[in-house]
């Protein structure tokens, strides 16, 4: 099992240590020739989703890598990499991929000083440790995409078949198992949607 | 502050991290430096060049000309205080700056003594030239800490040797045996708690960036190569013939550090650098301000 990590800006050493104590082998993508090698599964780190959306289109990767997350391609988004997802931002024209199928609000929380911590569910799991950075909110999501999360009223996490997204960053703790989760359901297809 | 909120805000730096924060003095060239690429800003009245060159006491800048950058762009936004200065960081602080540089680009306010930035919500930045004073710095509760280079220059020199300095001493450390650290900790001025952490872990407890004389995309890369793990831009964009172009430029490069052709063509048509200062030529030596 390969993990591919957009390394093009952000927390992308923390999601391949979390990928690499499950067990898998981790790439880096930080250019469009990253792409061509073979990888089963993509993971959107934390970071400035402008960075990010930026250098995916400068760097001509955008079209490949929203084919294949079209086309089944398992990704796990966290924060940043939520924006990236979103088939609408709130307060601002830009769309990214656009392959999932939410809406979100950036920085709903405010700035760094509204930043929090929690202990929180995440699907069947208890006491997930969950850091929100000048995070995004979800404020809306279609019919039929599962929630996984929620704080004070407002959803946190959601799969849509092969996609993955929160808005917390799972990675900077030691517990894994939002990523076992991402690597059973989305990876391995234990269940179905 | 305490423990879960210094670890929001040690992690706020890691998702900068692969980013370039560049210095920006205006609304307009905040927006130039989000559009450019920029993961953070840092807002002041004038560059470190501008500084230089007027001389005089450099203090924190207008929080209302702060507060209009907040208002421009959506990316982190920091500002400076002077070293020591507990009043200017209160103020960034209260008008939620998202960090604050304790920087030696301003003159210091205390000689002695920097901030105790424990006591705040807010997470600070710091300049360091060695292993010494980024872990000063971190036990004094900075969150993040830069090299100092030598700032306004467009001189890469400085920054070089603070981060080869620093990176030298945490391999030293990390392959002292255990019983050797007490007197490591004695010599380097350091808590020995600190020391055993980079010991164990054979990098600092905080995210490091380069700063000070970055002037071009192969600066920005050499930093990297370094083991940077971001950039500050400071003068060296908007001083130069092209701002938004070099600022591209330089973002690309921070990302791509180890492809070659690919900063060839980044480094390629990018019209005039900041007019650089030689080490010998400077005045102000910033650098050796709060050790």
């Amino acid at each position: 099992m390969k993990a591919a990590v957009l390394a093009v800006q952000g927390d992308f050493a923390e999601h391949e240590n979390v990928f690499r104590k499950l067990g898998c082998d981790t790439l880096q993508i930080r250019q469009k020739r990253d792409l061509e090698q073979s990888f089963d599964a993509l993971i959107l780190p934390g970071g400035e989703s402008t960075v990010q959306g930026k250098l995916l289109r400068e760097l001509d990767m955008f079209d490949t890598i929203r084919t294949r997350i079209l086309d089944g391609l398992p990704v796990m988004a966290t924060c940043a990499g939520t924006i990236l997802l979103a088939k609408q931002l709130l307060d601002d024209p830009t769309i990214h991929l656009g392959t999932l199928d939410i809406a979100v609000r950036r920085n709903a929380y405010g700035r760094q000083l509204a930043s929090f911590h929690i202990s929180g569910s995440f699907g069947t799991s208890k006491d997930v440790s969950m850091s929100f950075i000048r995070a995004p909110q979800i404020e809306f999501c279609a019919p039929g995409i599962e929630v996984l999360s929620e704080h004070q009223g407002r959803i946190t996490a959601v799969r849509q078949n092969n996609q993955l997204a929160m808005t917390f960053h799972p990675e900077l703790g030691t517990d894994l198992r939002v990523a076992q989760y991402f690597l059973d359901v989305c990876v391995s297809g234990k269940t179905t949607c | 502050m305490d423990e879960q909120q210094y670890l929001l805000n040690c992690d706020l730096a890691r998702m900068l991290k692969g980013g370039v924060i560049m210095d920006v003095t205006t609304p307009e060239q905040a927006k130039i430096a989000e559009d450019a690429g920029a993961c953070a800003v840092m807002a002041l009245e004038r560059i470190p060049a501008d500084i230089r060159a007027a001389g005089g006491v450099s203090r924190m800048s207008d929080p209302g000309m702060i507060k209009e950058i907040q208002q421009a762009v959506t990316i982190p936004v920091m500002a400076k205080c002077r070293i020591g200065h507990i009043a200017e960081a209160r103020i960034l602080e209260a008008i939620e700056i998202d960090y604050i540089d304790e920087s030696e680009v301003l003159s210091p306010a205390d000689d002695i003594y920097h901030v105790d930035k424990r006591q705040f919500k807010v997470p600070f930045v710091c300049g360091a030239r060695d292993l010494g004073e980024a872990l000063r710095r971190i036990n004094e509760g900075a969150a993040m800490i830069r090299t100092k280079g030598e700032p306004g220059t467009g001189d890469i020199v400085q920054a070089v040797r603070h981060m080869r300095k620093m990176t030298q001493e945490i391999r030293r450390v990390a392959n002292m045996a255990d019983d050797e650290l007490f007197e490591a900790a004695k010599q380097l001025q350091v808590p020995y708690e600190l020391l055993k952490s980079v010991h164990e872990n054979g990098k600092l407890p905080v995210v490091n960036f380069a700063a000070g004389g970055v002037a071009t995309p192969a600066d920005a890369a050499l930093m990297m190569l370094l083991g940077a793990e971001g950039v500050f831009v400071g003068s060296g964009i908007f001083k130069s013939g092209d701002p938004a172009q070099r600022a591209s430029a330089i973002v690309k490069a921070v990302t791509n550090y180890q492809d070659f052709k690919m900063l060839a063509e980044l480094s390629s048509g990018l019209g005039e650098a900041m007019v650089g200062i030689n080490p010998q030529e400077i005045k102000t030596i910033m650098e050796e301000r709060g050790i």
